[in-house]
C-alpha cells in the first residue's frame, strides 16, 4: 500500500483535516496545539512520547505560521514575549519540581489531575462571565469607544499600579516588570506543573493581567508559544521520539487553519466568539475530569467520552469561528455600499 | 520518519536541530505557499461570501 511520510493515506487525510482544526483554534486564540493534539495521538495508540514530542514540534510549526500572520496584522508583542519568557523558563522548572516532590508523597496524580479540571473550568467561567457582561454593557448601550475600550477592566487597575522599573509595551501603555516577571513565572509554573503547553494560561494571563487587546495578547502568546514549542521539540527531539510524517501532515492542514484564524481575528468581534471560548474550556473542564476518573475507575470508556467532548467541543468552537468570520466578512463588504 | 532516521549516527542534539530545522523550513514553505494562494484565490472567496 502507498505511504505518505509512513503514513497510510487515510491517517495522512485525517492527520491533514484534525492539523486544519487545530490551526483554525490556534490561530484565533494563541492556544489549542498539545492540548488538542496528544490526546488525539494517545487514542489513535502512539506511545506517550512520540505524542507529546510530536504534539510539541506541531505547536512549534503552527505557532511559527500564526505568528507570522499576526506579524503582519502588527498584533505580536515581542518585547513583552521575550521577557515573559525568562519567567516562563524559571517558572516549568519550579512546576515540574512541584510534581517530583507530590510523587515522592505518591499524591501527584491526584494533584495534577484535579488542578487541571479546576483551572479549565475557572478560565472557563472567567472568559464565559466575562462576554456575558459586555453583552450587557453593550445592550445598555454602555460607551464602546474608550481609547483603552480592548483592556479589561482588572487590567487596567493592574497597570495603574507604578512599580518600577516600567516597560512601554507595544500599544503605548505601560506594565511593570514585576507584573510581566510574575505573569510569565505563575504561566511556566502551570506549564510545568501540568505538563501542558500553557497557551490556555498564557493568553488570559497576558490579556487580564498584563492588559493588552485580545489580538495583541493572541499574537504574543503565539510567539510565546513558539519558544516554548521549540524548547519542548529541541527536549523530545534528542530522544529521536518525533514523528516527522505526523507533524508534516498536521501542519499541512494548520498552515491553512491558523492563516484562517489568524485572519479572523481583524473580522471576527471578540465579543462573538470569547463566549464560545469559555464554554468550550468549561467542556473540556468536564472532559478532562472524566479522563481523570477513567484512569481512578479504572473504566477506559469514559477515556473516549472525554475525548469525544473535547474533539466536540473543539470543532463546534471552529466551526462557530469560521461562520462568524464569514458572516463579518459579508458585512464588512456590504457596509461601503449601504 | 524519526529524527534518528533522519540523521543515523548523528548526536542527539544534531537530531533534535535537524527536526526543528525541518519543522521551521516546512512552516516557512507553507507561510508562503498558503499566502500565494491566499493573494491569488482571496478576493474570489470574499466575493462569493457576499453573494451567498
Amino acid at each position: 500500500m502507498l505511504d505518505l511520510l509512513g503514513l497510510s493515506p487515510g491517517l495522512f487525510a485525517l492527520f491533514v483535516a484534525f492539523g486544519f482544526m487545530v490551526g483554525v483554534f490556534f490561530g484565533f486564540f494563541g492556544m489549542g496545539g498539545s492540548f488538542l493534539v496528544t490526546p488525539a495521538l494517545l487514542i489513535l495508540g502512539y506511545p506517550a512520547p512520540v505524542a507529546i514530542g510530536s504534539s510539541m514540534a506541531f505547536v512549534f510549526g503552527t505557532a511559527v505560521i500564526a505568528t507570522l500572520k499576526h506579524h503582519d496584522a502588527g498584533q505580536v508583542d515581542y518585547r513583552l514575549g521575550a521577557l515573559m519568557f525568562v519567567g516562563i523558563t524559571l517558572g516549568i522548572e519550579l512546576g515540574s519540581r512541584l510534581v517530583f516532590g507530590l510523587e515522592v508523597l505518591g499524591i501527584a496524580d491526584v494533584v495534577v489531575g484535579t488542578a487541571y479540571v479546576i483551572l479549565l473550568a475557572a478560565i472557563g467561567i472567567l472568559f464565559t462571565r466575562s462576554a456575558m457582561n459586555q453583552d450587557d454593557e453593550a445592550d445598555d448601550g454602555g460607551d464602546e469607544d474608550g481609547p483603552d475600550d480592548d483592556v479589561p477592566e482588572i487590567a487596567r487597575k493592574i497597570q495603574s499600579y507604578n512599580i518600577p522599573p516600567m516597560m512601554t509595551l507595544a500599544d503605548g501603555s505601560t506594565a511593570s516588570l514585576w507584573t510581566i516577571s510574575g505573569v510569565g513565572g505563575g504561566v511556566g509554573l502551570v506549564s510545568g506543573f501540568l505538563g501542558v503547553g500553557g497557551g490556555f494560561v498564557r493568553m488570559p494571563a497576558i490579556y487580564y493581567v498584563i492588559g493588552t487587546s485580545l489580538a495583541a495578547a493572541v499574537g504574543t502568546s503565539l510567539f510565546g508559544g513558539l519558544m516554548s514549542g521549540a524548547v519542548g521539540a529541541f527536549t523530545y527531539g534528542r530522544s529521536g521520539v518525533i514523528d516527522l510524517g505526523i507533524v508534516t501532515a498536521l501542519l499541512l492542514g494548520s498552515a491553512l487553519g491558523a492563516r484562517i484564524g489568524s485572519g479572523a481575528t481583524a473580522y471576527v468581534d471578540e465579543d462573538d466568539v470569547t463566549i464560545y471560548f469559555g464554554i468550550m474550556l468549561l467542556l473540556a473542564s468536564l472532559a478532562v475530569g472524566l479522563g481523570e476518573l477513567a484512569t481512578w475507575l479504572a473504566r477506559p470508556i469514559l477515556d473516549q467520552i472525554s475525548f469525544v467532548i473535547l474533539i466536540g467541543s473543539s470543532l463546534l468552537v471552529c466551526g462557530m469561528i469560521l461562520y462568524h468570520g464569514a458572516l463579518a466578512v459579508r458585512r464588512r463588504d456590504a457596509a461601503p455600499s449601504a | 520518519m524519526t529524527g534518528t532516521e533522519l540523521l543515523p549516527g548523528a548526536s542527539p542534539s544534531v537530531t533534535a536541530l535537524a527536526v526543528i530545522a525541518v519543522v521551521l523550513v516546512e512552516a516557512a514553505l507553507l507561510y508562503v505557499g498558503y499566502g500565494y494562494l491566499e493573494e491569488k484565490l482571496g478576493p474570489t472567496v470574499f466575493r462569493r461570501l457576499q453573494r451567498i
